[in-house]
């Protein structure tokens, strides 16, 4: 099957899912502490708002759920690449510790250059690349341990929960060492949160999306290969070793960059590829584009429950991803067939 | 498909179970000396050193007006008893734990039963207030108590043998779930602070209260795991065998139960969430003393002991006059342990 084909096939889902995030959005934008109707957005969007609904959309609303669309397709992205190189249907960035290497690296660039009071330092552009190398480290880490003459899923699972543990153990001496204002700061990235972004932060994300989402897409044709046992992919070329550390290092790019932004948010590495593959099957040319949107439909309306269900309080977004992906998590295991990793 | 043979706990049914007895009278005795020795190293250690020579002297001829031996006697002694009973009663739940699952990977803080109780604690401090400390200990045992329940409904829900992989990840995602649920609980009624205060825990500023506490509930667990510790090794060589040789099961998994929920419950309660020695102390005893629960049970208490102890002095000096939150320093020992046992050999798991 080629893209044009695995598309047109998909092409339902491809296009409800649009339609839903652009549903969603709209309604994320006119709810929270200041409702504004749909014709006030007009008219603001057009120039003709008061000062506090410029405010409101431009300032506070926009730049957030902007954000959410973003951090959903990455992250999504990044489990559904996950899962295609390790051939597990239980692989998540956040599970394997991937996010909380990235959220560690996070924590220790605040602490490092809280000190050195260079303004180059605390931009927030720097933190993705901090974020992508400690997520890279982790990433190269969890695969090298749990190397032996193969990668085996179960072991991979086991060795990311460790490292999992490692990172948070590491993070509360890291924390405890910080004053308390960066610690505030840093607790952001713990919990899993996009509350009280601005617009820089959408610009320090937005490149690396960019230019990772199509590189994804791209690697679409030997993730469905890899999928075949070790020698097909073998005979029809594919160097799988190669393949797959390109894969790793692409996946830990995606996480740690959401991560530096958005924080710690499990789950919808895991969630989102699996909605996809039950709805359109497990071709990686259609699966990558549908898991991306799922991915971003999936964290706005999270940020929409969280922002709305117990308002004026925020709730931050990890906890009801992580409400809605706890049991989800559960299911999966208890419905899998046979006691091996590949459900 | 990779099918995961799940074979128990390493096992060697050439060696009688006699020749342990005497290997776990060596290592015991040993373990009670290096605890005793742990303790005057824990008992000297923290913001201000005192010497050997002044700690034994407060032993011998106590005096009141004396600063140091006031300081021993109200902070320093409950500080080492509760650690040492902490890491007896986490390190006697983990080896029950392993036991009636089968599982190497089994520990409480690992399956999620820690995570319970702090969703309970923070139930109660959003809709009962801190109220007294009785209420807190309460609520904290009922947490664990369902984490624990929870746990063992899905090893009973599921059909297939769960293999260690799912159980833990399972332990994850429970885990995940109710820190999620009593973090969202805190934000909202404004307990963070207090919720992370208790969880975080940790061995500072504990009482003669707690020891009292303890104590008899470590008694009461050695007790009743001794009690099933017979069945418990029956168990370890497989359900086919354990069934042939007449064990019912069910009386052994629901006493079993009760006293990880006893013991973890009340370890939970008073230090936090302490993790991985459960884990890691059953696996070096064994290792010690072979398979026979009669003696691994005892044992583990004693090697606990020792882990929490040492592990409680480190967490004093690594970052003078600050102190490390103790379960960071466990995770820092336990993980690479855990790591190396999930690299064993399939079989093994």
């Amino acid at each position: 099957m080629d893209w044009k084909e695995a598309l047109v096939r998909s092409k339902v889902w491809l296009m409800l899912f649009s339609f839903l995030i652009l549903v969603t959005f709209v309604i994320s934008l006119s709810t929270g502490a200041l409702p504004i109707t749909i014709k006030e957005m007009l008219v603001t969007f057009s120039g003709a708002g008061t000062a506090q609904q410029e405010l409101v959309l431009y300032q506070l609303r926009l730049p957030r759920m902007i954000i959410a669309l973003l951090i959903g397709a990455g992250l999504a992205l990044s489990g559904a690449i996950l899962q295609g190189l390790s051939r597990n249907s239980l692989a998540d960035p956040g599970i394997l510790g991937i996010n909380a290497g990235a959220g560690l690296a996070a924590v220790f660039c605040i602490y490092l250059f809280s000190r050195a009071n260079s303004t180059l330092f605390s931009s927030p552009f720097l933190l993705p690349v901090f974020a992508f190398i400690g997520a890279l480290i982790i990433a190269i880490l969890i695969y090298s341990f749990s190397w032996k003459g193969g990668i085996e899923p179960g072991r991979l699972l086991l060795m990311g929960l460790g490292f999992n543990a490692l990172c948070g153990a590491l993070l509360i001496i890291l924390q405890l060492k910080m004053d308390p204002k960066d610690f505030q700061q840093a607790t952001i990235w713990l919990t899993g949160s996009i509350w009280g972004t601005q617009w820089p932060y959408v610009w320090a994300l937005l490149p690396w999306i960019i230019l990772l989402i199509p590189i994804s897409f791209l690697k679409a044709r030997s993730m469905n290969l890899l999928q075949f046992s070790e020698t097909v992919p073998h005979v029809l070329g594919l160097k799988v070793e190669s393949e797959r550390r390109i894969l790793l290092v692409l996946s830990a790019a995606l996480a740690g960059s959401c991560v530096a932004v958005g924080g710690g948010i499990a789950f919808i590495g895991l969630l989102a590829p699996h909605l996809a593959r039950r709805l359109c099957g497990a071709n990686f040319f259609s699966l990558l584009p549908l898991s991306a949107l799922i991915g971003s439909f999936l964290l706005l309306v999270a940020d929409m429950i969280g922002k709305n269900l117990l308002a004026p309080a925020d709730i931050p977004v990890g906890i009801v991803i992580s409400v809605i992906g706890a049991p989800y998590l559960i299911y999966m295991l208890l419905t899998r067939k046979g006691v091996g990793m590949n459900s | 498909m990779i099918k995961q043979s799940i074979s128990p706990l390493p096992r060697d049914l050439n060696t009688p179970l006699q020749t342990s007895k005497h290997k776990a009278l060596k290592w015991g005795f040993l373990g009670i000396i290096l605890v005793l020795l742990s303790f005057v190293i824990s008992i000297g250690t923290g913001a201000v050193w005192i010497q050997p020579s002044v700690i034994i002297d407060s032993f011998i001829s106590f005096q009141k007006e004396n600063i140091e031996h006031q300081l021993i006697k109200e902070v320093r002694i409950p500080r080492a008893l509760t650690g040492a009973l902490i890491g007896a009663a986490s390190a006697v739940a983990g080896t029950i734990m392993q036991g009636i699952t089968r599982n190497p990977l089994a520990d409480p803080s690992i399956i999620g039963i820690t995570h319970g109780s702090g969703l309970a604690i923070a139930i109660s401090l959003a809709f009962i207030g801190s109220g007294s400390y009785w209420n807190l200990l309460i609520w904290s045992f009922a947490g664990s108590a369902i984490g624990a329940i929870l746990v063992l409904a899905f090893t009973m829900i599921s059909k297939e043998r769960i293999s260690p992989v799912t159980l833990t990840l399972a332990g994850a995602a429970l885990s995940t779930l109710f820190s999620a649920l009593s973090t969202g609980i805190a934000l909202y009624f404004q307990v963070a602070q207090d919720l992370s205060f208790w969880f975080a825990g940790g061995l500072s500023g504990t009482k003669w209260l707690h020891v009292y506490l303890l104590l008899p509930t470590l008694l009461i667990g050695l007790f009743l795991s001794l009690w099933i510790s017979r069945s418990l090794t029956i168990l370890a060589m497989g359900e086919e065998v354990a069934a042939g040789l007449g064990q019912s099961f069910r009386q052994v998994r629901w006493i079993g139960i009760v006293t990880v929920v006893l013991l973890s419950g009340a370890a939970v309660s008073i230090a936090g969430a302490i993790g991985f020695i459960g884990l890691i102390i059953p696996h070096i005893v064994r290792l010690l003393v072979g398979p026979d629960y009669r003696w691994l049970l005892p044992l583990s208490a004693v090697a606990g002991a020792l882990l929490l102890t040492i592990a409680d002095i480190g967490a004093r000096m690594i970052n003078p006059p600050f102190e490390t939150p103790v379960s960071a320093v466990t995770a820092l020992i336990g993980v690479p342990f855990f790591l190396y046992l999930s690299r064993q050999k399939r079989g093994y798991m």
